[in-house]
């Protein structure tokens, strides 16, 4: 969709002339050059997966490989196990997203409708939080893991120790929030005179009409938690529970012991940028809007 | 006596009223908040947990001796004295300084330009919008292993294309003096998107009229650019700024898997300090007190930020 009456910077007419004609395909034909600096290392990428080994470390390299072995994304699929792994993912992924549009909805949904007596200091509660990065408490967070307080259970090695902590997002509840705000306390309103009790009106009405919102939320936790790796490396060690993204660098880190060659790693990279490379393509509307909400997340 | 009978029986009467009225102002104040108070519970329990506990044990094991093997004992402040001892405490607050500053180099003003020039396309807005926008979707361990291949001497793309121009190729990541810029290129190329986007949002929200009216003043293009378009986007870029500042200042995932702190550790960052004293040394009270340090230090640029954002609420 193409807004071409919008009025920007230069104007329609100057737009229209020869010479702002002359300039304005300069100007889009340096863009369209310059997108290369985002598709040029995919490309490299995709084209390093197919090259055979020798061909692969040929100096200077082949543009596109003399003889592409589509097989090395079969065997990057083996070596990396790729089924355990991308499962794990999905499954990390999963989790992260109900946990976090629990707690998040149930606190938003409490802070804009019910307004219970100290919601300010509850507020500050979770807000105050928003200016405080995870990693200041990394360590602490690592020991508060391993050994839960009053119950005393570690939750190294499982799923549960990176949903947790993940749960805890401000920032959804600000989303969440500002968005049920939106909605009119009048329809609220009618929903209690009609006997809906506070659950009913938090099922039935608010979650409804949030689905935009919801959508915003569930979206950036799936891409968080699928690019998300200090903490899973953290506190899954165990090979049998780790995300892709733990499972690629302990293969092909500096300090594996038999580093994957680099054409089965470029195969391995390309099929774990699959997924949300595919994400971004369908919901692509969603992620821009969320930027904008999110994005001052950094 | 019969006065003080008299007193007492009042006082029983109003005690017993009292407790009525006051166990009815219980029950309504319950029935007016435990709705609230249950559904604010779970998200209390968790940011409780998992948030307020290990900042406050942050701070108490930042003075103990913690191996997770022996009981915490009290130190006083000799984590701190240790970690400032360290030499390799000034190498990686300087390297991620540096870090950030080259990151605000090349990051901070080109988000801006791009999305000034696309922002005036009338075709393939979204396309470009995709493109500049795709590498934040991909995982950074994907973006940092791609360039470590890319930089690779011999058969990387980028000596490669040097090669082409009959340009000297180089050792980016192996060369002391190169290795810091060159993981802020990668950082730069997985982050720079979604500050564009913004950036291009704020765009949209520039009243035409204005440009109309300044045009009609007889405003040239960059006076425009100057007097209307800055002007209104500049909480935003003062925003961006502050955020990109505390962003990159966490820099971790490209220097521990691209060059693990190398060369000579020229690429040691601070919270790849903390991962060290922990996973290399057991060493849990000096990587608390260096998080303490480092909080402190994002702490000044987080009240910088809120104060601008609490401006910008009141603007709005």
């Amino acid at each position: 969709m193409e807004d071409s009456s919008e009025r920007t910077l230069v104007s329609p007419l100057v737009l229209r002339s020869p010479a702002g004609r002359a300039i304005y395909w300069t100007v889009f034909a340096l863009l369209l050059f310059s997108t290369l600096i985002v598709f040029g290392p995919l490309y490299w990428m995709f084209s390093s997966a197919l090259k055979p080994s020798i061909e692969i470390f040929q100096s200077p390299p082949t543009i596109w490989p003399l003889h592409p072995a589509w097989s090395n994304y079969v065997s990057a699929w083996n070596v990396l196990q790729y089924p355990l792994y991308f499962g794990n993912t999905v499954i990390l992924a999963a989790g992260a997203v109900v946990l976090q549009l629990l707690v998040s909805a149930t606190a938003a949904f409490a802070l804009s409708k019910l307004r219970p007596a100290g919601k300010g200091i509850i507020q500050f509660i979770f807000f105050s939080t928003l200016m405080v990065p995870p990693v200041v408490y990394l360590i602490p967070q690592f020991v508060n893991i391993s050994n839960l307080p009053l119950i005393h259970v570690s939750l190294i090695n499982n799923w549960a120790g990176v949903w947790l902590p993940e749960a805890a997002s401000a920032l959804n509840i600000l989303i969440l929030k500002s968005f049920f705000d939106t909605i009119p306390t009048e329809l609220t309103d009618a929903a209690r005179l009609d006997g809906a009790n506070v659950w009913q009106l938090f099922s039935r009405i608010i979650l409804p009409l949030s689905r935009p919102a919801l959508a915003v939320v569930t979206i950036f936790t799936v891409v968080a938690s699928w690019k998300d790796f200090l903490w899973p490396l953290l506190v899954l060690f165990n090979p049998e529970v780790q995300p892709l993204s733990v499972a690629i660098y302990h293969e092909a880190g500096i300090n594996s012991t038999y580093p994957l060659p680099f054409n089965y790693l470029m195969a391995g990279l390309v099929l774990a940028s699959i997924p949300p490379i595919l994400l971004f393509l369908l919901f692509q509307r969603q992620i821009i809007r969320g930027v904008n909400l999110t994005g001052l997340k950094g | 006596m019969i006065s003080v009978e008299r007193v007492d029986v009042r006082v029983d009467k109003s005690t017993a009223q009292g407790e009525r009225l006051a166990l009815g102002r219980v029950r309504l104040f319950l029935g007016r908040n435990l709705g609230g108070y249950l559904f604010l519970l779970p998200a209390l329990v968790i940011f409780a947990l998992f948030v307020w506990y290990p900042l406050v044990l942050g701070f108490v094991m930042s003075f103990q001796s913690v191996d997770m093997i022996n009981p915490a004992a009290w130190v006083g402040w000799t984590n701190y004295h240790m970690v400032f001892s360290d030499p390799l405490f000034a190498i990686a607050w300087r390297n991620t300084l540096a870090f950030t500053g080259y990151a605000l180099l090349f990051g901070y003003v080109v988000p801006i330009v791009l999305a000034l020039l696309i922002n005036e396309m009338r075709h393939g807005r979204a396309l470009f919008r995709l493109a500049f926008y795709l590498p934040v979707m991909l995982p950074p361990i994907v973006t940092a292993f791609l360039w470590l291949w890319l930089y690779n001497a011999d058969s990387g793309l980028i000596n490669a294309l040097l090669g082409l121009f009959h340009l000297p190729g180089g050792l980016w990541l192996e060369n002391q003096s190169s290795a810091l810029p060159a993981l802020v290129v990668v950082a730069t190329w997985g982050a720079a998107g979604s500050t564009f986007l913004i950036y291009l949002a704020a765009l949209q929200g520039v009243p035409a009229s204005l440009y109309e009216a300044a045009e009609i003043d007889g405003s040239n293009l960059w006076q425009r650019i100057w007097h209307i378009t800055l002007p209104t986007i500049r909480p935003i870029m003062l925003l961006m700024l502050v955020l990109q500042i505390i962003a990159t200042m966490q820099v971790f995932t490209e220097p521990f898997t691209i060059t693990g702190g190398g060369p000579d550790n020229a690429t040691v960052t601070v919270l790849m300090l903390i991962y060290r004293y922990t996973f290399q040394n057991a060493e849990f009270g000096e990587a608390s007190a260096l998080g303490v340090i480092l909080f402190l230090v994002l702490a000044i640029f987080a009240l910088i930020y809120m104060r601008m954002t609490s401006r910008l609420m009141e603007a709005d």
